[in-house]
């Protein structure tokens, strides 16, 4: 089963979790940048996590044959900050850069005037540098922020085609299925998906006639409680259910990349995975050079 | 490395003179095109171990540095964009500013990159950064314990611009002891470093 996780922060992840995701077949992935479980205090925290995901972090996920591509954004729980809004002028110097996939996590946490206008800017970044966009929807609310959140793409004149609008369920994916956008899903244990839930919307999906397209699984594995593998249940859970393998290729392998691919900077070409490279001088082989 | 691309192909180097041309009207646009230059400009395809590899994303970085200077005769006001550039690029981006650093015109200004690049253990940063501008501007100390660091680091002694100018008795004895800690370890001692362990002249201060 070959599998790519468009949404996990692996920041947050040990070596322990690549080399069981490499065994699942986890060959590439997109983290997307949020927020870091705490508040950040500055601007120059953002510089550093940014770095970090686009070099550090690349690094280390190639050691293990996976292909690391990010998105770069002011989350929305930080857009209500006035410490980190400034950041918001930094965007475009990291949203030039390779491997930059996406603008994201963009949207509402709290739905707050300040949220919608870092939102807004940042849709009209993604126009700018021709990004696709990655949108978290609230927990609180979701509904109604979801809703919110598919008008401030129409109102910015964004194609629905270039936005995945994520952590859905059975009672949001509906609007964003009308509104022509992508509809990401976070098979996360407790507060969002399960694999059982995830197939009976995929099996909904099919016996309706639309298909298994515009669809995106993702296990946002962060610093909470969470299962990196969780992309590879569902698949198997896929194939318990009856469907076949080159549906659970199409929903797991090929929309991410014909989501993602918009950019024109997806990286599947890992290099060979040598242990003993460094980057930065650092190699992940502490203490055997 | 030249200012001319010699073997350029022609669809690249129309895009090319196209940026440079962008910067020179509106140099703040280097934010967004140094980046991304390897992407929309060109690269030299695939990865490659040799620190000193010849790359044409390289080059054509160093090409919009030179495009700055052009457009921004403010010395102070080039310098902070330089800074900018190193401070929020990435591995690539900043190996290529520091490749370009004696490209500008900044005196002694940049001094503190090639520093902070001496401190990474990154052989592509600290063989950019003892380039052309570290002969000329970098303080006889930091100056041998960055040829140093090339020894620890592995970055062929070929790579340092002005060895044999600037290779004095201090650095012949810092090699020599690095040497004796090898050998002592059962290692070997790089076949670069020999030469350096020959008597040259005295040091400056
Ligand atoms: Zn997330």
């Amino acid at each position: 089963m070959r599998i790519f996780d468009p949404h996990i922060h692996m920041t947050s992840r040990t070596t322990d979790d690549y080399e069981a995701m490499y065994a699942a077949g986890v060959r590439a992935l997109v983290e997307p940048a949020f927020w870091l479980g705490q508040p950040r205090s500055s601007v120059d925290s953002f510089v550093d996590y940014f770095d970090a995901l686009v070099g550090w972090e690349r690094f280390r996920a190639a050691q293990f044959g996976i292909a690391h591509h990010c998105t770069i954004a002011l989350n929305p729980k930080e857009a209500n900050d006035p410490r980190c809004l400034p950041v918001l002028d930094l965007l475009p110097r990291y949203l030039a850069k390779d491997g930059v996939v996406a603008v994201g996590e963009i949207g509402f946490d709290s739905m707050t005037r300040e949220e919608e206008k870092a939102f807004a800017r940042q849709l009209e970044l993604a126009r700018e540098f021709a990004l696709p966009a990655l949108v978290h929807t609230p927990h609180r609310d979701k509904l109604a922020g979801t809703r919110r959140t598919l008008d401030l793409v129409e109102a910015a004149g964004v194609d629905p085609g270039m936005v995945v609008v994520d952590h859905l369920n059975e009672v949001t994916v509906d609007v964003v299925e009308e509104a022509g956008a992508w509809m990401g899903f976070s098979i996360y244990p407790d507060t969002k998906m399960s694999p059982a839930r995830m197939v009976a919307i995929l099996r909904a999906r099919v016996e309706s006639g639309r298909g298994l397209g515009r669809v995106l699984v993702n296990s946002a594995a962060d610093w909470g409680r969470s299962d990196p593998l969780s992309t590879r249940r569902t698949g198997e859970a896929m194939l318990a259910a009856g469907f076949t393998e080159d549906d659970v290729e199409r929903v797991l392998w090929h929309n991410p990349i014909e989501f993602f691919g918009q950019s024109g900077r997806l990286l599947l070409d890992v290099p060979e995975t040598d242990s003993a490279a460094t980057f930065a001088g650092n190699s992940l082989l502490r203490g055997e050079r | 490395m030249s200012s001319t691309i010699p073997s350029l192909d022609p669809a690249l180097a129309e895009r090319l003179e196209a940026v440079c041309l962008e910067i020179e009207a509106d140099p703040a646009r280097i934010r967004v095109r140094f980046p991304a230059a390897a992407r929309e400009i060109g690269r030299t395809p695939g990865t490659s171990a040799d620190v000193g590899q010849d790359r044409l994303e390289d080059r054509v970085r160093v090409r919009l540095l030179e495009a700055l200077r052009r457009a921004v005769p403010d010395v102070e006001r080039r310098n902070t964009e330089v800074h900018d550039l190193y401070r929020f690029g990435d591995a690539d981006e900043r190996r290529a500013v520091l490749l370009g650093l004696d490209r500008l015109d900044l005196d002694d200004r940049a001094l503190d990159l090639v520093h902070d690049a001496l401190r990474t253990n990154d052989p592509r940063l600290v063989a950019a950064a003892l380039g052309p501008y570290a002969a000329t501007h970098l303080e006889a100390a930091d100056w041998r314990q960055g040829v140093l660091k090339c020894l620890f680091v592995g970055v062929p002694l070929a790579l340092v611009t002005g060895l044999d100018d600037r290779a004095d008795a201090e650095l012949s004895r810092m090699v020599g002891d690095y040497a004796a800690e090898r050998r002592a370890a059962g290692r070997s001692v790089p076949d670069d470093a020999l030469p350096l362990l020959l008597p040259v002249r005295p040091s400056e201060s």
